[in-house]
């Protein structure tokens, strides 16, 4: 199913994504990676002097879909129905962050603006097996 | 106030996310099948971000200290590791199939899809799992 292609309002979206991780840093001296931020709030060794920024940050995501609704905007959104393999996916996605130490957030987005080499590799990592999984996806399997 | 801050980065954070596409799944398996029907969106959202983020951290950088924190914590780590490729492999094959990374997936939680609500939950424990088995 084809999806409109949105130049300008995911360059806009983007910016804002950017300030924020600027906020965050400036504010609290630490690299906005939303994988790093949830993780410091589960056991083993919950990272307790980050907890309160992370908490608030976190309520901060879960506000915007609300606040976006009841000022009127429509959200266009579509979740895949196949549940296993969404089930799968979060636990490959929180698995994969945890371990290489960043999601599209974290490296992505702010390693690349640190020109990190280690996120610059990360990311074309996640974005190769990414784009191979939905050719397989798609084209192999679902074909 | 160092609350409110994080809370109002979250917020602008997300309604990036929301602006942008980035938090509508089909849109992002649209951006990753390059040969099917390829939405070149989410190349922007990225743009967009860096062209902010880039600058910004440049200028922090030079900064002596954040606003409410006594110290910058810059990550410090440099080592290219079977550890970072993995994961990130991993991580890269689950985003495909979901269509979510875990900014974009607590974003969409409050609109109360099913199939948020089982992938939030796997990606939680999907993160304990790994904590646990690389607790040092």
């Amino acid at each position: 199913m084809e999806t409109e292609f949105t130049p300008l309002l995911s360059l806009f979206g983007g910016m804002l994504i950017g300030l924020a991780a600027v906020i965050v840093m400036a504010c609290h001296g630490r690299i906005a990676g939303i994988s790093g931020i949830v993780s410091r709030l589960l056991p083993p060794r919950i990272d307790s002097a980050a907890v309160p920024v992370s908490i608030a940050f976190i309520g901060g995501l879960l506000l915007a879909y609300p606040l976006l609704r009841s000022l009127g905007m429509q959200a266009e959104q579509t979740v895949s129905g196949n549940l296993p393999v969404l089930v799968v996916a979060g636990l490959l996605v929180g698995f994969g962050a945890s371990v290489g130490n960043g999601c599209t957030s974290g490296h992505g987005v702010c390693g690349i603006s640190r020109l990190s080499g280690r996120s610059i590799i990360a990311t074309l990592t996640f974005m190769l097996t990414a784009f191979v999984t939905v050719y397989l996806a798609r084209h192999v399997v679902g074909a | 106030m160092y609350i409110i801050a994080a809370l109002a980065a979250g917020l602008i954070f997300a309604i990036g996310l929301i602006i942008s596409g980035m938090a509508n799944p089909l849109k992002v398996q649209n951006f990753l099948d390059l040969t099917g029907s390829w939405d070149p969106s989410l190349a922007f959202v990225m743009g967009g971000a860096i062209m902010v983020t880039l600058p910004g951290f440049y200028i922090l950088r030079k900064q002596r200290s954040p606003v409410f924190a006594s110290q910058f914590n810059w990550p410090t780590a440099t080592d290219i590791d079977a550890r970072l490729l993995s994961g990130s492999a991993l991580f890269g094959i689950g985003w495909g199939l979901g269509g979510f990374c875990p900014g974009p997936a607590l974003t969409a939680l409050p609109a109360a899809a099913t199939g948020t609500m089982l992938f939030v939950a796997a990606m939680l424990a999907g993160i304990i799992i790994a904590k646990f088995s690389f607790a040092k």
